[in-house]
């Protein structure tokens, strides 16, 4: 296949992983207490920030089938590839669903004892009012239905995509990949327009289980949309600075800007959107979530939201900037970091409370996850051609021209 | 020298592309265009300048934001301060996010017919003023490219050749 991953590809990771692990240990020696929490609280935020990457690129593939979008196909395995790391993430998550079952983190306040339970001292009205959804066997149940019917639909993309290279399509015949494909999209957008709120729901916003935001759900899906897109985005700037994807051109450029800045102001529209009906409602149970992040994580919360919405909207708004990879470059570098700390800021408050923070654990697990990430992505992208063959709008997306 | 327009028709945008490529390789300056919609990679090639509607769009949305700022500020905060909902104005800084959705909307209010009225100024295509297209089918299935002489060092009679090279239609030349 023409992309190889590269002696210095490969060191770079490793490279990232060391320090990663370097930072994780540091941040271990230093730690004042709620360690164990800390670590859980860790392990979902990366989990579920890498997970959400590969499922929203699915998410992607599926869309361009179902709007027979022609200008993606070109980034198309770009965006197979950032899948590849979806067992591991979901690996990750399912550890601390399990923790929190079997009582070794405590992640989820309503899986603790008693907290439904009216004659236990523990027992909370607002959390056992919510038992018809969130009880272990439904929950339990969700989680699975999810990962299955994700990774089941992101092996079979992948696979016919394969496949389809293999076919030999005379001119004027219809594609039967493709087809199908469309079809398979429409399915996967349908469940997925559920599942991606209601998993939200599930495995983020149950941290704060006295809280709840119908908004909530797109405001996580929006956030892993850019993310995905961004990666996208860098994997396309490196593989071109190796002289790769020829067959991407300024347009496609062009085209994955104008997402890196429609996909933020989205996802700052929703952001606000959820704040400011809280912020003017002011009802206690409501404002809840933002006390806690505004009382202990205000340059975080603030910064991100004001760092994701105003550097997208003013740098990348003019033309020029989203087809320049001097300015996308590193706009998308500090969109990434900032859609973490994002996630992060999601988890920590409901779980570390006051004595949560960016510090060396997070960083270095963010690394090590990282390093992974990039591993298998590069992996998988050297075991397919870059570019995939017989698909109908392959040569459309080629001479794209904004 | 008098100045003539000649203007050379075309039934397809592809081969008017081709056909604008070919004449200014052989350094005809072509002034425009006519087309029912726009040609992908015509700009370059007859060397229109870019645009700067999104630079007068981005300045109107500022503007807007500004204004929409300012007014709310007088009106909420200085003039008249009401308490809403258990929210006294005092500052502008403190309302802010009460503020935002009329901020927004107003930005998109002034962006969108700022840059609309502009373009219609610009192009002299108001309600009520003459039509100055020479080739009304150029709105249907017609394309029209228009060439002076005077942008031209070369005669009239060559620019004619060089059209007919390619795959013209028709070729009109009218006193400017």
């Amino acid at each position: 296949m023409e992309y190889q991953v590269s002696k210095k590809a490969n060191i770079v990771t490793i490279l990232l992983i060391v320090i990663g692990i370097a930072s994780f240990v540091i941040g271990l020696l230093t730690s004042h207490g709620h360690t164990s929490q800390r670590l859980w609280a860790n392990l979902l935020v990366n989990g579920y920030f890498f997970f959400t990457i590969s499922i929203a690129s699915l998410f992607f593939v599926a869309l361009q089938f179902v709007s027979e979008m022609a200008w993606g196909v070109t980034t198309q395995r770009l965006f197979q590839a950032t899948m590849s790391f979806m067992p591991i993430s979901a690996l990750a998550l399912l550890l601390v669903f399990v923790g929190g079952t079997m009582h070794w983190n405590h992640i989820y306040h309503w899986m603790a004892d008693g907290v439904m339970d009216p004659q236990s001292e523990h027992y909370d009205a607002i959390i056992a009012g919510k038992s018809a959804y969130l009880n272990q066997p439904f929950f339990w149940g969700r989680t699975i239905a999810y990962l299955a019917v994700w990774m089941y639909f992101a092996n079979w993309f992948r696979k016919k995509s394969l496949e389809e290279d293999k076919l030999s399509v005379n001119h004027g015949e219809s594609n039967p990949v493709y087809k199908r494909s469309i079809i398979m999209g429409v399915l996967f957008i349908a469940f997925f327009a559920y599942t991606s709120s209601s998993s939200a729901w599930d495995w983020i916003m149950s941290i704060d289980v006295h809280w709840f935001s119908t908004l909530f759900g797109w405001y996580a899906f929006s956030g892993m949309w850019i993310s995905s897109v961004l990666v996208v985005l860098l994997l396309v700037i490196y593989l071109k600075s190796l002289g790769l994807l020829k067959e991407v051109n300024d347009s496609h450029l062009h085209d994955l800007g104008k997402w890196v800045f429609a996909i933020s102001m989205l996802w700052a529209y929703l952001w606000f959107s959820q704040f400011m009906l809280i912020w003017y409602s002011n009802i206690p149970e409501e404002v809840t979530y933002y006390i806690d992040r505004f009382n202990d994580y205000k340059v975080l919360y603030i910064g991100t939201f004001l760092v994701n919405f105003l550097l997208p909207f003013f740098v990348l708004m003019s033309r020029d900037s989203k087809k320049n990879v001097v300015f996308l470059l590193p706009v998308a570098i500090i969109l990434f970091i900032c859609h973490w700390i994002d996630v992060l800021i999601m988890v920590l408050p409901g779980t570390m409370h006051a004595d949560g923070g960016l510090g060396a654990i997070e960083v270095g697990m963010f690394l090590i996850f990282l390093g992974l990430f990039i591993l298998f992505t590069l992996k998988s992208l050297s075991k397919a051609p870059l570019m995939p063959k017989n698909h109908p709008m392959f040569d459309e997306s080629k001479h794209l021209h904004t | 020298m008098s100045d003539k327009k000649i203007y050379a028709i075309y039934d397809d945008d592809y081969v008017l592309l081709e056909s604008a490529k070919h004449l200014v390789a052989k350094g005809i300056h072509i002034r425009d265009v006519f087309s029912p919609f726009p040609i992908h990679g015509l700009d370059p090639v007859i060397g229109l300048k870019r645009t700067r509607i999104a630079i007068a769009a981005f300045i109107y949305g500022m503007f807007g934001v500004a204004m929409a700022l300012l007014g709310m500020w007088y009106f909420m905060i200085q003039d008249w301060p009401l308490n809403i909902g258990g929210k006294p104005n005092f500052t502008l800084i403190d309302n802010l996010p009460a503020f935002i959705p009329i901020t927004f909307e107003f930005g998109v209010l002034c962006a969108a017919h700022g840059m609309a009225i502009t373009y219609l100024l610009r192009n002299w295509t108001l309600p009520g003023f003459k039509g100055r297209n020479p080739y009304p089918r150029t709105t249907d299935d017609r394309f029209v490219m228009e060439i002076h002489t005077s942008d031209n060092s070369v005669k009239e009679e060559d620019i004619k050749a060089l059209i007919n090279e390619t795959c013209v239609l028709e070729i009109d030349v009218k006193n400017a």
